[in-house]
């Protein structure tokens, strides 16, 4: 039996002084076993999701949970939000479309099942869909993504099916919190309520992680960030997960807009601010890795977690798309991408090597618009997302991302939105872009945050690394003088759309 | 009387589908809809009615006073 929670992931990438599988090319201090399970997953290594891309297949409807913070009555085209779905597919239909899926983007290495609602709620259409991926794709890796309540029963089976990433949404481990979050569970033909539906569920959560990792399934753990309800309580969710051996914890902002229709959205309870989410994630990474790049996608998410790519895939068009699955073209593709990203690395710990001279406490926040690749190759007014990294002598870290509205629409930029994106970035000190036009840049220098356009196409980390050491320069010669920056607002619920 | 699914309050999640222990329940034109002539109100298979204490929207489950008991 391997303990897994001993080792450091691919979750957070270098930075905290430490190797790990961001800084280095690629593998770290990870064993050779769970490194090839994580390194071409977008979602299990920050470092792998600017390269690789992942599938959800909407085939599991039915919950047998209900939680404050979830509506899937309710789907928006542009909303990136888990439960949401535009349609759902039987088995058969979602294998075609992961075939469909795989041919027309090679690097997307993950299929997972996450709903809208529990997949294990759905057990049948769940495990029909494995076995027919299984068999038409034998190369993409399997994932599911559950609530817990039936994990014990099925551990055995997401064995069976070599299902070996499960993700699993934990907010509390004391009922009594439980209980403000869940107002039931259905349980053995029973809906139960209360403080005893937050024990069932806790119980059960608790004892499917434990029987998942001690037959070496990587577990992620989904903490949903509730301020006043679960905030603080999540360190203790954090040691217990850790504790029983989970590989990654990611801490999600709780997604609370009213017109959403969730009871939380309702009451006005609000979700967390960009800095105090980063405040508990940064205290819980002593504990174990932390999960930062999460979009909280939706169940039918398609292509780079940035990147939504589900439009293009409706049921509708993929019937009609005549389809070969090429195992050959995508293997040739992905061995380039291998080729780029040790490059990557490679880069950056050459800027790095020079970096390391300096010596200043000074840490500060960059945004980075990017459409994947790891490269600075998205035009400001373009982006829908900033990655944000945290620059300090020891490298630049990835600390989250910040979803924003399209600066430009239909070729001109809008005063509001520009409002905005300044409010989204406001903590960070600069923003890197591929190209930006006279008019966002000057409102920019004005708010405070430099636009950085002299490393377009240029790789993320490195760019940034060298853009700190000028920084420092200009700091240390009294060209310019180093503030603390403010606070930034999480967008809620993702890109909403012109109309 | 049975019960009988609203249908302009329905998710069709087929949550209710897999529980109901007369296989009741059927998708019919993008909801749920109940076989009044199968459904027994679940007596003599649970203390309640499995779609009623399945569906995640209250209220969508309930019972068709229109039909005499089965």
């Amino acid at each position: 039996m391997q303990v897994i929670a001993e080792h450091k992931g691919c979750g957070t990438s270098g930075g905290s002084g430490k190797a790990s599988c961001g800084s280095q090319a690629g593998q770290g201090e990870l064993p050779t076993e769970i490194w090839e399970k994580v390194k071409n997953h977008p979602c299990y290594s920050e470092e792998a999701h600017h390269h690789y891309a992942r599938m959800h297949v909407a085939v599991a409807p039915a919950c047998n949970v209900q939680c404050n913070y979830c509506n899937r009555k309710y789907d928006c085209a542009n909303e990136s939000r888990p439960g949401v779905v535009s349609e759902k597919l039987t088995p058969e239909q979602a294998a075609k479309k992961v075939v469909a899926v795989a041919s027309t983007i090679p690097q997307m290495t993950v299929l997972g099942i996450a709903g809208p609602g529990d997949p294990l709620a759905n057990p049948k259409k769940t495990f029909k869909t494995f076995e027919l991926v299984a068999k038409a794709a034998p190369d993409i890796k399997l994932c599911l993504s559950t609530n817990g309540l039936m994990l014990p029963d099925y551990v055995d089976t997401i064995a069976r099916f070599k299902i070996d990433h499960v993700t699993i949404t934990i907010n509390m481990v004391d009922p009594e919190i439980g209980a403000k979050i869940y107002p039931w569970i259905f349980y053995n033909h029973k809906r139960y309520t209360g403080l005893e539906a937050a024990k069932i569920l806790n119980d059960r959560q608790l004892q499917g992680l434990e029987m998942l990792t001690e037959r070496g399934i990587l577990c992620k753990i989904n903490s949903v960030m509730i301020p006043g309800i679960n905030d603080q309580h999540l360190l203790e969710v954090n040691k217990a997960v850790k504790s029983r051996g989970a590989f990654l914890h990611n801490i999600m902002p709780l997604i609370s807009a009213p017109e959403h229709g969730t009871l939380f959205g309702l009451s006005g309870q609000r979700g967390p601010t960009a800095r105090e989410l980063k405040a508990l994630q940064d205290v819980c990474e002593g504990e174990m890795n932390m999960m930062r790049h999460c979009r909280q996608c939706r169940a039918d998410a398609v292509g780079l977690l940035g990147e939504d790519r589900s439009a293009e895939f409706t049921t509708e068009k993929v019937m009609t798309m005549d389809v070969k699955y090429d195992l050959e073209m995508r293997k040739a593709y992905q061995a380039k991408v291998e080729v780029e990203r040790v490059a990557k690395v490679a880069a950056e710990q050459e800027e790095l090597a020079e970096l390391a001279s300096e010596m200043s406490g000074v840490k500060l926040l960059v945004a980075v618009a990017t459409k994947g690749s790891g490269l600075i190759n998205e035009h400001f007014g373009h982006a829908k997302e900033f990655q944000v990294y945290e620059l300090s002598t020891t490298g630049a870290k990835f600390v989250g991302h910040r979803r924003v509205d399209h600066y430009c629409r239909g070729g001109y930029g809008e005063e509001e939105s520009l409002a905005t994106i300044i409010r989204a970035i406001d903590d960070c000190h600069a923003v890197f872009v591929a190209k930006i036009g006279g008019c966002p840049k000057s409102n920019l220098l004005k708010a405070g945050i430099e636009p950085v356009d002299q490393y377009a196409h240029e790789f993320i980390e490195k760019s940034a690394i060298a853009w700190f050491k000028s920084y420092l320069e200009r700091v240390q010669s009294g060209e310019i003088q180093h503030v603390k920056r403010g606070e930034a607002a999480i967008r809620q619920g993702a890109l909403i759309s012109a109309a | 009387m049975p019960f009988k699914i609203i249908a302009s309050q329905c998710t069709s999640c087929s949550a209710c589908e897999q529980e109901c222990p007369n296989v009741a329940i059927s998708e019919k034109g993008g909801t749920f809809v109940i076989d009044p002539k199968k459904c027994t109100e679940c007596i003599g298979h649970f203390e309640e009615p499995q779609c009623v204490a399945v569906c995640p929207v209250d209220n969508t489950c309930v019972i068709d006073t229109s039909l005499p008991r089965y």
